[in-house]
This record gives C-alpha cells, sequence and structure tokens, in this order.
C-alpha cells in the first residue's frame, strides 16, 4: 500500500508552477498550448474591436489610421500564429500519444522548449505596442517596401517570427516522429484516427514551409538593417519576389490551419451519426492531395501584380484543382451522416456548422480562383469575408468542437449541454452577422484594411461592428462553461463519455485520463476502428 | 449618437427588408443597395460581372445539393425519431463519380475565364498611354506625348472631415473619401492603356467600374488597359495597403466624349505649362 502511495507520487506532477515550468508530460504541454492558444485568441480579439470600433461609423472616431494599420496587422500575427495554430498543437499533444496508444510524445523536452518559446515570442511582439514607430503596421503579409518602414519593431517582429517558426517546427518533428515511431502493435497506419493523419500531413506542410517563411523576414531583417536589397528595386533588387517567397509559405499554412480541423470533424461526426466515417482512406488521400496542391498554388494571392498571362492561367487552373479533393471531404461527411442515427450534443452542433460554413467559406474561394473576377475580389472586404469564413466557423469553430467533445474525457467532467448549445447557437448567428456583410462590402467596392470609409459603406459595416461585439461576448459563456468544467462543477463523465465514440481513448481509457496512459504497452493487433473492407 | 444610431439601423433594415423581397441577384437592387458587384461601362467589366454571376450560381447550385442533402439527413435520420444507423462506409464508384463532377464543373467555369483573362491583358493597339505612378498618399497621372501631368490627392473637404473628431456632419461632404482634387480625364469609346508605377511603396489602382485593379511597384512598370462606353464620373480606391494613409488616396476617373475630351486637354496643356512655372516661382522662394 505505501508502496503503491510512493509509486504513484513519484509519477504524479510536481505541486505548483514548476509543474508547468519543467513538465513533459503531453497532456499538461497539450493543456499548456490550449490555455496559451486561449490567451491569445482574446489579445487578437480584442484587436479585432478596435478595428470593428473604429470602422462602426464612418469618420475617424478612436485611433489614429497608422494605429488602426498596426491592429490590423496584429490581430492576424495574433490569431493565426498564437491562436490557431498553438491551439492545434495543443490538440495533437493532448490526442495523438493516446489515440494511437503510446506513452507520451516522442520528444518530450524538445516538446516543453516548443511551447515555452511561444509566451517569448508573443511577449515580445506585444511590446512592440509601446515602441517607438509603433507596432508593426504593414498587415501581416509584410509586403516590403513598405514593411521597411516599421520602426523599432523591426527586428522585434522579424526575431517573434523566428521563434514561432522554431516552436511549430518542433512540435511539428515531434507529431512525426510519434506518429511514425510509437503507435502501439497493431495501430497501422491506416487504422489510425484521422485527426492523427491529418496532423501527420500538416507537419510535413509546417516543415516544409516554416522555414521558408523565416527566409523571407531574415531577408527583410537584412534588407532594412545590413544594406543588402534583396527586395529594394533601387539596389536591383525585386518587391514582388518578396511576395512570391511569402505565399509560397502563405498559402501551406492556410491548409496547416484547416487539415487538423478536417480531422477533428472527421471524428466527430461519425460519433453522433453513430456510423463509421464515409471513405477513410478516400479521406486520408484527399488530405494529401490537398497537402501536395497547397504549394503549388501560391500566385493565387497575387494576381494583380503583374504576372505574365500564362502564369495567370496556370495557377487559375492550380487553385481551381483543390476544391476537388476539398469537396470530396465535404461529400464524405455528408455521406456519413447519410442514415445515420445523429443527436445533436454541442461537438455536433459545432461541427454541422462547420462543414456549413467552411463550405460558404470555399464556395467564395472558387468564385476568388477566378483569375479576371479576382481583380474585383482582390484586397477587397470579400476577400476579407472569405478567409475569415474558412478561418473562424472553419477552424475556430472546430477547437470549439474539439474542446467540447474531448473535454469530458480531459477533466472526467462532463460540461453544461444547455450552456453549450447555447454558445453554439448564439455563436453562429452572430459570426453571420459578423462577416456575411463584409461580402456585399467587398463586391460593392470597399477596399480591406482602411480605417475609414465612404458613406455608402456605412450599413453594412454598422452590422458587422454588432455582430464582432456580440460574438465577442459570446465567447464568455464558453470560457465560464470550460472553467466550471475543468473544476468539477458538473455531472461526472463516463468512460466513453459518448454512446457512438469509437476510438482507443473511448474504448480503453478511463474519464479524466490518468497522469500518465499506457505504463504498459497495449496490443491494437485485434482492434479495428473502422471496416477496411 | 442615439438617433444617429436609430437612423442607421433604420436604413439598414429596410435596406435588409428590400434585398429580401427581391431576392439578392435581382439587377435593381444590386444597383440601387449596392449589394453586388457593379456591373461597369466597359466590355471587359460586362463580362467580368458575367463571370461573376456564373460562378455565383454554380455555387448556389452546389451549395442546395449539399446542404439540402445535409439537412434533409439531419432532419429524417436522427436518433430522437427513431433512426437506426446503416452499415455503408465506402463506394469507390461513388468516391470517383464526385471527383469527376467537381472536375467537369471547374474546367466549365475555367474555360471560359481564360478567354476573358487572355482579353483584359492584352494591352496591343492602345490609342493613348497614360502614366499612373502611386507615392504615398497620392496619384499621378502623366498623358504620354501630350505634355500634360498633373497630381490627384484627397479632395480638401474629405480630409478635413476625415480628421479624428472633425466635428463635420459627413451627409454635408460630397462623395467623402471618394472625391479628389484633380481627376483623371479620359476618352470614351478609346482603348487607353495605362503605365503603373510606385515611387515608394507599393499601391494598386482600382477602379471597380472598369473591372480594374493594377498593383502600381516601385521598379517595375505595370500594363493595364481600359475602353469607357459612357461618359461618366468614376470612383475607386487604392487597393494595396501602402501605409497611414491608404484609406485616404481615392481614384477618380472622368469620362468625356472625345470631342470634349480634346477640348480639356487643350485647356491642360497651357495651364500646366503657367502651373509649373508657379511652382518654379514657389520652390525658388
Amino acid at each position: 500500500m505505501s508502496h503503491a502511495e510512493a509509486h504513484d507520487h513519484h509519477h504524479g506532477p510536481e505541486p505548483g508552477f514548476m509543474r508547468w515550468l519543467k513538465t513533459t508530460n503531453h497532456k499538461d504541454l497539450g493543456a499548456l498550448y490550449l490555455m496559451f492558444s486561449l490567451a491569445m485568441f482574446i489579445v487578437g480579439g480584442l484587436m479585432s474591436l478596435v478595428i470593428r470600433a473604429e470602422l462602426f461609423t464612418p469618420g475617424m472616431q478612436f485611433v489614429d489610421p497608422q494605429f488602426f494599420n498596426s491592429m490590423t496587422t496584429m490581430h492576424a500575427l495574433f490569431m493565426i500564429f498564437g491562436g490557431v495554430m498553438p491551439a492545434f498543437t495543443g490538440l495533437s499533444n493532448y490526442l495523438i500519444p493516446i489515440q494511437l496508444g503510446a506513452p507520451d510524445m516522442a520528444l518530450p523536452r524538445i516538446n516543453n522548449m516548443g511551447f515555452w518559446i511561444l509566451p517569448i515570442a508573443f511577449g515580445m511582439l506585444l511590446s512592440t505596442l509601446f515602441m517607438e514607430g509603433g507596432a508593426p503596421a504593414g498587415g501581416w503579409t509584410l509586403y516590403p517596401p513598405l514593411s521597411m518602414q516599421t520602426g523599432d519593431a523591426m527586428p522585434f517582429l522579424v526575431f517573434s517570427i523566428h521563434l514561432m517558426g522554431i516552436s511549430s517546427i518542433t512540435g511539428a518533428i515531434n507529431v512525426i516522429v510519434t506518429i511514425l515511431n510509437l503507435r502501439a502493435p497493431g495501430m497501422d497506419l491506416m487504422k489510425m484516427p484521422l485527426f492523427c493523419w491529418t496532423w501527420l500531413i500538416t507537419a510535413f506542410l509546417l516543415i516544409a514551409v516554416m522555414p521558408v517563411l523565416a527566409g523571407a523576414v531574415t531577408m527583410l531583417l537584412t534588407d532594412k538593417y545590413f544594406g543588402t536589397t534583396f527586395f529594394a528595386a533601387a539596389g536591383g533588387g525585386d518587391p514582388v519576389m518578396f511576395q512570391h517567397i511569402f505565399w509560397f509559405f502563405g498559402h501551406p499554412e492556410v491548409y496547416i490551419m484547416i487539415l487538423p480541423a478536417f480531422g477533428v470533424v472527421s471524428q466527430i461526426i461519425p460519433t453522433f451519426a453513430r456510423k463509421t466515417l464515409f471513405g477513410y482512406s478516400s479521406m486520408v488521400y484527399a488530405t494529401a492531395a490537398i497537402a501536395l496542391a497547397s504549394v503549388i498554388v501560391w500566385a493565387h494571392h497575387m494576381f494583380a501584380v503583374g504576372l505574365p498571362v500564362a502564369a495567370e492561367l496556370f495557377f487559375m487552373f492550380a487553385a481551381k484543382m483543390i476544391s476537388v479533393p476539398t469537396g470530396v471531404k465535404v461529400f464524405n461527411w455528408v455521406a456519413t451522416m447519410w442514415r445515420g442515427s445523429m443527436t445533436f450534443e454541442t461537438p455536433m452542433l459545432f461541427s454541422l456548422g462547420f462543414v456549413i460554413l467552411f463550405t460558404i467559406g470555399g464556395f467564395s474561394g472558387l468564385m476568388l480562383a477566378m483569375t479576371p473576377v479576382d481583380f474585383q475580389y482582390h484586397d477587397s472586404y470579400f476577400v476579407v469575408a472569405h478567409f475569415h469564413y474558412v478561418l473562424v466557423p472553419g477552424a475556430v469553430f472546430s477547437l470549439f468542437a474539439a474542446v467540447y467533445y474531448w473535454l469530458p474525457k480531459w477533466t472526467g467532467t462532463m460540461y453544461n449541454e444547455k450552456l453549450g448549445k447555447l454558445h453554439f447557437w448564439l455563436s453562429t448567428i452572430f459570426i453571420n452577422v459578423l462577416f456575411f456583410p463584409q461580402h456585399f462590402l467587398g463586391l460593392a467596392g470597399m477596399p480591406r484594411r482602411i480605417p475609414d470609409y465612404s458613406l455608402q459603406f456605412a450599413e453594412f459595416n454598422f452590422m458587422s461592428s454588432v455582430g464582432a461585439f456580440a460574438f465577442f461576448i459570446t465567447q464568455f459563456i464558453f470560457l465560464y462553461n470550460l472553467i466550471t468544467t475543468c473544476r468539477g462543477k458538473w455531472e461526472k463523465a463516463t468512460d466513453q463519455v459518448w454512446e457512438g465514440a469509437k476510438g482507443v481513448e473511448w474504448e480503453m481509457l478511463p474519464s479524466p485520463l490518468p497522469y500518465h496512459t499506457f505504463e504498459q504497452q497495449p496490443d491494437l493487433s485485434d482492434y479495428e476502428p473502422h471496416p477496411t473492407h | 449618437m442615439s438617433s444617429a444610431f436609430m437612423s442607421r439601423t433604420g436604413a439598414l433594415m429596410s435596406k435588409l427588408a428590400i434585398a429580401a423581397s427581391l431576392g439578392m441577384v435581382s439587377q435593381a437592387a444590386t444597383a440601387e443597395y449596392a449589394l453586388n458587384m457593379p456591373v461597369g461601362v466597359t466590355e471587359i467589366s460586362r463580362e467580368v460581372y458575367d463571370l461573376h454571376m456564373l460562378v455565383f450560381y454554380v455555387c448556389c447550385v452546389i451549395g442546395a445539393v449539399v446542404f439540402g442533402a445535409m439537412i434533409y439527413s439531419i432532419i429524417a435520420h436522427r436518433k430522437s425519431k427513431g433512426a437506426k444507423a446503416a452499415n455503408f462506409h465506402h463506394s469507390t464508384v461513388v468516391e470517383i463519380v464526385w471527383t469527376a463532377i467537381p472536375f467537369v464543373i471547374l474546367m466549365a467555369l475555367a474555360l471560359p475565364a481564360a478567354k476573358t483573362l487572355v482579353k483584359m491583358e492584352n494591352t496591343r493597339g492602345a490609342e493613348m498611354s497614360i502614366k499612373v505612378t502611386g507615392y504615398q498618399w497620392k496619384w499621378q497621372y502623366e498623358y504620354i506625348d501630350e505634355d500634360v501631368s498633373f497630381y490627384s490627392t484627397l479632395s480638401q473637404d474629405s480630409n478635413f472631415a476625415r480628421q479624428k473628431n472633425s466635428g463635420v456632419d459627413l451627409e454635408s461632404v460630397d462623395n467623402y473619401l471618394l472625391d479628389v482634387d484633380n481627376p483623371l480625364v479620359v476618352p470614351t469609346d478609346t482603348k487607353i492603356r495605362l503605365l503603373l508605377t510606385a515611387a515608394d511603396v507599393i499601391h494598386a489602382w482600382w477602379v471597380p467600374d472598369f473591372a480594374v485593379k493594377k498593383d502600381a511597384i516601385p521598379g517595375y512598370i505595370n500594363e493595364t488597359w481600359m475602353q469607357i462606353d459612357e461618359p461618366g464620373t468614376y470612383r475607386g480606391q487604392c487597393a494595396e495597403l501602402c501605409g497611414r494613409d491608404n484609406g485616404f488616396m481615392p481614384v477618380d476617373v472622368i469620362a468625356k466624349e472625345p470631342a470634349e475630351y480634346q477640348k480639356w486637354l487643350a485647356e491642360q496643356k497651357g495651364e500646366t505649362a503657367s502651373v509649373a512655372t508657379e511652382q518654379n516661382v514657389a520652390l525658388a522662394q
């Protein structure tokens, strides 16, 4: 007995803050990543409220145009690199080992380092708000020559992007090594849950493109401080080259943010339809096809720079092709629901919201890929509406779905279903009030990234701002539900949690998960997660 | 504040009610309520509009099929109605079909788009050329071979009203943020080539009515063209983030009948000379 207690103590977490600083436990790190991303979502969300407050009515009311530009720039950097990406890394940490029967991530110390880099990077980026010349204001795309006009913030911006890149790459290497080496016996690649598959492919994309971004921002740095002229026309350089390099990173980045979301939704829909995922292997192939195609479509972000017509044609056809595998995924999800036995708990609601609203974002993507018409859409609010549809009710809704889905497993407590549903419905209504009118604004001719606008755009901007504030306030319902669930306020969760849940974490592990899972390696040879024939 | 709030809400509500009752694709509604892309005043802009509507309708049809199936399933195949889950989980034939059909649809969309694109990029046979240079934050227009050149900046009224808490009633400002001091004047029914470049950072010259948007990039000379069918004033804005006052460098184009344009040009030639002298005097002082 006393031996057992000593044993438990030895394997339990260290008390206090040092537990979190020194932890190499994948669940601790998963939780840290998720909490960090929540904090960044709040910071980035507050920045978006500054934007929407200024755009609430025409005329300049609250901020200087330069600060407005800083807000759009920082909002994007915080949401993309601080919110969405760490959130998915957190999920990968929490879920991949338990889904594959592995004791932990393969490189636990690297894992710790990868996380603790992030608060440093974002602390540094946030501090630029108080620097001479203000925070970066050239857009998150950092196009030179404009980004060369950044003040003292420039080196901090570049260095924080380097740090984020290092963090992402350590996370990606860890995912690849874990999946390829630490699967329990019998967990073949084609038996893995879709979340592991989508993350494996995402990890390869990350390793392929994050160094490209690092290279691009390093060239900006040397252009500014060391007299090089990579992107300065006056010195024989080429400002458009930066855009090619940036979007070679930037377009795969889009899929880095959405492929894990596909994985999440591909696991949740079968659970609540009580039916096997339709077309498992085609889902895997479609994910790989999207990833491969994503590195040959970058210049569809650059149709207005004056590409040769042959290049414009190539990138139009290539960009359109991406919607084929993406369509396959949507059709598979619908086929999974078809003749299922569906219930609509909060994770399912967010997943269904994801499928519909992400698809609407996909439709506007299809429109944007029409090069001649893109000249009208490009850099207008239509684009803003497009990428927010795929990122907010896309990636972010999948994160909500994932948290509601796995939280009872993580904490052992069932969240409050009524509040969850309320959160879903209010979020869905307000996200549409927020972003749908932006389609009209863009089509009517309102450019993006402007702090003030002519009066014909007033009504839809007003509506959009109302939606933004309402959406932000709605998230406090989520925050309350999350905190109370973590504190065990609600009902205890069962081990399987959901009636239709299949998978190692639901069928073989208790809720809450013990601090260490699989101290003994499980044998999954007889385990059939989904029929293969 | 509250009355402004109410009138804004009221205007919004009536706009949405009208949009809903007419259907969002109705021409009348789109023209008056700016829900849709302008049809524009060039052959290209009309083709672009048609392509835009084509791809929009295709998306509507796909959406109706996919969301229709999904919503039917959500209503009919729910556990609370006693639905029992079926057991099917893959079908190679179905997968091939729903890979092939979208592929065909995409090709059908891309081919007419390619045709228009090639037309848009063909600047040959232009009857006149204007060099457009973007600055932080104004445009310069140089009429090539005509010795006419001027800068085009945000109008004084707008510039005054847009200062933080200026207290100016924006309704009283003509075309708030869209009027300039010296608009670009061009002839109708003439193929006009624009040569775009920039002196500091990247800008983009955009007039929705012409379906023309092209980046003006330092060190580059980009080409585009337009042939305007109807006289009138056409407005756009800089569409590439170019720093603090990106939102305050509109593009104004006045299209005149060729004869009137020639008259305007002749006046300008006289004026440019005198303005140049004035500027020299000012500089000397």
